[in-house]
This record gives structure tokens, C-alpha cells and sequence, in this order.
């Protein structure tokens, strides 16, 4: 499989220094691995840092900026990133008035994030903790790792990231990110497998004709293997499997999101039809993202993220952002 | 007896077997997860190793409490929290002494076992890394080349097995078959022991 890369091993040290080189408005330290708004601390603000594996850009690093995240940890490929690098990151931006970790479900993002507060705390920084797990086609019981952390956690780091922003305390910034997450589900479907630099090669075998139902975002495969379906035929599968698992009373926020290799015109054209089906079903759209946000290296595929919004949180979704990812109002 | 010597061929045994075998623990996490397992742990031990190197710990137990530090600050992952706090915890149970027994060296590894179930929350039988680590832990007692043997049949023993920790758990069904990676490179590590041992 070729690859614009040098060596598979500075990937991630690579496109940080590329990061740096664009954004000028962050700090980008290459040899920590951490990424923070470059006026941080804020004074009085609570600071938000996420991380995960990298190979789903622009999430993480691509949402650090005024109104999302105040810094980020970015791991290798598909990999947590370490304790070392979530504490560095929280003191860096701690103005004293605390700071959450939005953590994906993953175990390794789980027992990471969970040994850095750890440490971050024994360092006086007071540290709270939203898990996002969104997934509807993981089944939640005690023989799994639970539901993975993927889509909602856009909408997380955006609605949380404004509260902070407008000073929010701690408990306030953590219970709306938590108040995300649990109105908040997604489906995702792949069309192809992903190949991750370290191994070259696709990580799973789909043949030409089929597709990959309840995928995760690792080149993780899913749950079932159907012959390909048309976008509509999708639409119906993806946004029936969320429905399945809420039921909207409220308007939602919809998230239609690119795994990377799949071009916007079937993104946009994949989008019709999701909103065709909640139409359908009767579900009021409050507003709409399409784009790729959050992403497994060159999978082509898509997800669907569906959040329940009330009045406020439709506010702090509207508030303007600024990062390299996602920008409006300023 | 085992000293600091010992404990410190016995990461660097761990470092060269997971160099050789790095594309095929790769290769085992393919299918079931994503593809990464060889090159995380390679990049842990090579860590391990220089900074055994640098800071020269004098006693068993500091030699296995800098290698696991060393683990948690560089794998990430599951892996790098899981391996990290086995040897953690079995260089705290090994405490200050100079030299340690086969039957202490037993009995902390059993320790350091136990917090990675703690910590994982997994229990023999989910396939993971528990599944080679318990039976060579129980094998210790008649040497390490009898919890090698254990550990590696306790690897093997995983591919029937559906798995409910980590990544794998997310397949369900579709995970049988397959050996864990992570029991798999357990068994590495107490294989490794059997090569400082003869030296």
C-alpha cells in the first residue's frame, strides 16, 4: 500500500511538526507530544484536554482552539497516548479552576487517562472525567469493553468547550459534557479496510461487493458483513440502529462523518438520505455537520452521530469556535 | 539466588524476543484489532533497556519498578498501563534486597499479576494476557522453564476463546479463533526468563 509518509516510525512526530509549521496559533511540542491553545492558562477558565490514538484527524489535535479544547494529547497510531502527556497537558493549562479530560472508551484511553489524573491530581490540579461511548453497534454488557467513544465526542469537546469558555466551573462544564454523551449515539459502516502504517497492509480482509456493518474507528472490524448497499439502503440501516437505541423527543444535531477515504459528494449525498429517514421517523433536525471529523486513517465509510439537544445545549453548539478542524462565528 | 544482574538480562532477553517476534504479535492483532501490538511493545522495551543502561538500578526490585515506569511512559494503549504495573508491582514486592529466591521471585510476580487483574479487570478465560501470565505463575514453583511451557500453552489455549476485555471484546463471536496478542507476548516475557537464566 503506498503511503505520503518517510517512516511508518515519525508518522505522528512528522505531522506534528507539519501542524506546527501551519498553525501558528497553537503550541505544537513535537517531543512531548502535546498540543495547547497558546494562550493558555485562561484566567479563570477551565481547561479541556482529550487525546486518543492518532490516526483520526482531526480529532484530537485539530479541535484545540477558542470554544473546543484547550490542549490535546496525541498517541501513535491507533495507540493512547501515555500519563506523561495528559499531565503535562492539564498543567500547562490549569488556571486553577480545574480541568477536564474527555476520554474516549477504550481501555487503553480508560487506563491511562484514569492513571494521569492520578498523578495530576497528586500535583494539585482538581481533575473531573466525561467518557464518551456512543457507539450503538458495540452490545453494552459486562463481556465486552463497552460502547467505543467515537462521533458524540465531537459534539462533547464543542458544547463543553463553550461552556468553558463562557467560565463555567468544573462541575457545570463536566455535567453538560456528560449531558452530550448520553443523549448522543452513532452508527458507522466501512467500505473498505484501513491499513495503518506499522503494518503496511489492510488490517482486515473485505472483499470487493461487500461492506462492513457497526464498524469502530481502528480498523477494528464489525459486527456483520452484508453485499454492498446503496447509500439509501445505509441511510436506512445507520439511522435505524441509532433510533433502535434513542428515542428523540427533542430536535437532534446529526453529525454525517467521512472515515477518510470517502469523498464529500457521497458524503453530501449520504447526508439526503439520513435526513430523509429521521424525516421519515418523524425526528426535527436542529442542525446539521458533514465533513470528515473523525476518522480511521483511509477507510472509506461513514458514520452517523444523532444528539438530543435542549435550548442550551443548541446555544453552545451555535457559540463561535476557532481551531484548525471546525470554525464559525469568529 | 537472583540479583539485579539477572533482572536486568532477563528485560533485556524480553527486549530482543519482542524485536524478533514484532511482526508477528502485529500480524495476531490484525484480525481482531488493530494491528499494532508488536511495534507498541517494541518501542516499550527499547526504552526499557536504555534506561537500564543509564540509571544502573542495584536491586531486583528497582531494576523491574524503572522498567515498568519506562512501559507506562512509553507503550500507550492497554499494554503500556497492563505491563507497566506488572512489573511495577512486582518490583514493589520484591522491596529493597540485594538478592531475591525463586520462591519470593514467585510470590511477587503473583502480586504483580494480581494488580494487572485488578487494574484490567479481566479473569482467566476472557483471553488476555491473565490467561499466560496465571498458569506460569502457578508452573513457577518448578522453574522457569516449566512456567515458559505453561505461559505459551496458555496462549495457545486462547484461540477457542471468545474475548470480553479490550478491543477484541467488540467482535463477539467473531473473535474465536483467534490466539490474544497480549497472552501471547506474556508468554514472550516468561520464556525471556529461561534465557537469563542461562547466561
Amino acid at each position: 500500500m503506498k503511503m505520503l509518509i518517510n517512516v511508518a516510525e515519525t508518522v505522528v512526530a512528522d505531522a506534528l511538526r507539519g501542524m506546527a509549521a501551519a498553525h501558528p496559533e497553537l503550541i505544537v511540542d513535537v517531543e512531548n507530544r502535546v498540543i495547547v491553545r497558546r494562550d493558555a492558562p485562561v484566567a479563570g477558565k477551565v481547561g479541556l484536554v482529550s487525546g486518543g490514538g492518532s490516526g483520526h484527524e482531526p480529532l484530537h489535535g485539530g479541535f484545540v482552539g477558542p470554544g473546543m479544547l484547550s490542549a490535546a494529547c496525541p498517541g501513535e497510531v491507533f495507540t493512547s497516548p501515555v500519563p506523561d502527556q495528559m499531565v503535562r497537558a492539564a498543567a500547562a493549562v490549569d488556571s486553577g479552576a480545574g480541568v477536564l479530560f474527555i476520554v474516549k472508551n477504550y481501555t487503553g484511553d480508560v487506563l491511562n487517562f484514569d492513571m494521569a489524573a492520578e498523578l495530576a491530581e497528586d500535583e494539585g490540579i482538581q481533575v473531573a472525567k466525561v467518557l464518551v461511548n456512543d457507539d450503538v453497534a458495540v452490545t453494552d454488557s459486562l463481556y465486552t469493553a463497552g460502547r467505543r467513544g467515537t462521533g458524540a465526542t465531537l459534539f462533547v469537546e464543542k458544547i463543553a468547550g463553550a461552556a468553558a469558555d463562557e467560565g463555567q466551573p468544573l462541575q457545570r462544564v463536566e455535567a453538560i459534557g456528560r449531558q452530550v454523551n448520553e443523549n448522543a449515539r452513532s452508527f458507522g459502516v466501512a467500505l473498505s479496510a484501513v491499513t495503518t502504517p506499522a503494518k503496511g497492509s489492510p488490517t482486515f480482509d473485505l472483499p470487493a461487493g461487500e461492506l462492513e456493518l457497526g464498524i469502530g474507528i481502528h480498523g477494528e472490524p464489525g459486527r456483520e458483513r452484508r453485499a454492498m448497499m446503496t447509500s439509501g439502503e445505509i441511510a436506512d440501516f445507520a439511522v435505524g440502529a441509532v433510533l433502535d437505541d434513542m428515542s428523540p423527543r427533542n430536535p437532534v444535531l446529526v453529525l454525517v462523518n467521512g472515515m477518510g477515504a470517502t469523498p464529500l459528494l457521497e458524503l453530501y449525498g449520504f447526508n439526503a438520505e439520513v435526513q430523509r429517514v429521521l424525516a421519515e421517523r418523524g425526528v426535527a433536525v436542529a442542525r446539521t455537520l458533514v465533513g470528515n471529523y473523525v476518522t480511521s486513517l483511509d477507510m472509506a465509510g461513514a458514520s452517523v452521530t444523532l444528539c438530543q439537544v435542549d435550548e442550551e445545549m443548541l446555544r453552545l453548539w451555535d457559540a463561535p469556535v476557532s481551531t484548525p478542524g471546525l470554525r464559525w462565528g469568529m | 539466588m537472583l540479583d539485579a544482574d539477572f533482572f536486568r538480562r532477563w528485560m533485556t532477553a524480553a527486549a530482543a524476543s519482542v524485536d524478533r517476534e514484532a511482526e508477528h504479535l502485529t500480524a495476531l492483532d490484525s484480525p481482531i484489532g488493530d494491528a499494532d501490538h508488536g511495534s507498541n511493545l517494541q518501542r516499550g522495551f527499547a526504552a526499557v533497556t536504555a534506561a537500564l543502561e543509564k540509571e544502573q538500578p542495584r536491586t531486583p526490585g528497582a531494576v523491574l519498578i524503572l522498567a515498568g515506569r519506562q512501559l507506562i511512559s512509553t507503550v500507550g494503549g492497554a499494554s503500556g498501563p497492563l505491563y507497566g504495573t506488572l512489573l511495577r508491582r512486582t518490583g514493589k514486592a520484591l522491596g529493597e534486597a540485594a538478592e531475591v529466591d525463586a520462591e519470593q521471585f514467585a510470590q511477587a510476580l503473583r502480586t504483580g499479576v494480581d494488580a494487572v487483574m485488578t487494574l484490567g479487570g479481566a479473569a482467566p478465560g476472557d483471553a488476555t494476557m491473565i490467561d499466560a501470565l496465571v498458569p506460569a505463575v502457578e508452573a513457577l514453583g518448578d522453574g522457569f522453564a516449566a512456567a515458559a511451557t505453561a505461559a505459551r500453552e496458555g496462549a495457545v489455549a486462547t484461540t477457542p476463546l471468545q474475548a470480553r476485555k479490550g478491543r477484541a471484546s467488540y467482535l463477539g463471536e467473531r473473535s474465536i479463533g483467534h490466539q490474544d496478542p497480549g497472552a501471547t507476548s506474556s508468554a514472550l516475557l516468561v520464556e525471556a526468563l529461561v534465557e537469563a537464566s542461562d547466561e
